[in-house]
């Protein structure tokens, strides 16, 4: 049976205004099925977002949005998730508004260990203002900014994600969609901060100054460079060249930022000693 | 008379299809094919309910409904 995401979009906004082929459409998809998967209420989930193509997905969805400042999605976030706990919080936002504009609070959200999923979607590319080059775009390649290749090498999302402090953190492809609300939904029940990177794709900014003929030729890619980490575990590492992991990445445990807080809350209330 | 109950009935919102092919690069059987900017249903026969399509179609417009 076909899937209703109409339950879950605001009436008339269709259709988005992501370009031909766009993969912030697959993966807007996949938290939608993410959401009704877990039987998230509208009014208990939040999803929050800065500036950029992918941080407009929070204008489809029918549940409590925030549209902030460009890089500052986790700063309004943890704003929300303090003063309401018991919200559902998710951030979604692409690579520059997340590792290069709100970098700073990306990892300090993630040092936090607060409970809540930030969704990045990786195009490596500043799409919506006319592709500049971000933190991820690897390198040599080309973007409106650096016309001869980025000579700059590129983030790692994930293993930032891990060094800075989340507990969970995954990484799944536009090409993978089946993967996407999986990962989504696994990180919205992790107590803690989650974080899932998808690669993604940019037609219009990136694939067409990078020699890609197509959107299908961009999602070939996703498709070959993609590698299961229980996959990558029987190959060897000349295999793995070139090749970037997917699925479930990193999980821990640690105590939870607002928890923690709650302590100190109940330790203040007792007095100083 | 089985057979032709099985069929899916693939459902395309043309208004909010932009023409990106992916749908009808990814399916496995190649049922859909381009009309002009918008795709649409070459040989339903050929569907193997999948459903490809609609998970990877960006812009909400496909729909398979499956029974």
């Amino acid at each position: 049976m076909a899937f209703d995401y109409e339950k879950y979009i605001r009436p008339g906004k269709l259709p988005h205004i992501w370009c031909p082929g766009c993969g912030h459409g697959i993966v807007l998809k996949g938290l939608i099925r993410a959401m009704d998967s877990l039987n998230l209420k509208k009014e208990e989930t939040a999803i929050v977002s800065g500036i950029g193509c992918a941080s407009r997905l929070p204008g489809y969805v029918d549940c409590c949005t925030l549209h902030t400042a460009h890089g500052r999605a986790a700063a309004f976030a943890t704003g929300v998730k303090m003063a309401r706990p018991e919200m559902n919080v998710i951030l979604v936002g692409g690579d520059g508004d997340g590792t290069a504009i709100g970098g700073n609070h990306f990892i300090h959200a993630c040092r936090r260990n607060i409970d809540m999923t930030y969704v990045i979607m990786n195009n490596y590319i500043y799409g919506m203002t006319g592709g500049q080059f971000s933190p991820t775009t690897p390198h040599m390649m080309k973007a409106s900014t650096t016309p001869y290749g980025n000579p700059d090498p590129s983030f790692d999302i994930a293993k930032l994600a891990i060094g800075a402090g989340a507990t969970f953190v995954a990484r799944g492809t536009a090409f993978n969609a089946s993967q996407i609300d999986k990962l989504i939904a696994e990180g919205i029940q992790h107590k803690g901060m989650s974080v899932i990177e998808i690669l993604d794709d940019c037609p219009t900014t990136y694939g067409r100054r990078n020699k890609y003929k197509s959107v299908i030729e961009m999602m070939n890619r996703l498709k070959e460079v993609a590698v299961p980490v229980k996959a990558a575990e029987k190959m060897t590492a000349e295999q793995l060249q070139g090749k970037i992991l997917t699925g479930v990445l990193f999980k821990a445990d640690r105590p939870e930022y607002c928890a923690e807080y709650q302590k100190v809350i109940e330790r203040a209330k007792g007095g100083a000693k | 008379m089985s057979e032709e109950k099985k069929l899916p009935r693939i459902e395309i919102i043309e208004r909010y299809c932009k023409g990106c092919q992916i749908c009808v690069e990814f399916c496995p059987t190649k049922v859909l094919e381009m009309k002009g900017f918008v795709v649409s249903v070459k040989d339903l026969s050929k569907c193997i309910k999948c459903m490809q399509c609609e998970l990877r179609c960006p812009d909400f417009a496909i729909k398979v409904y499956a029974e």
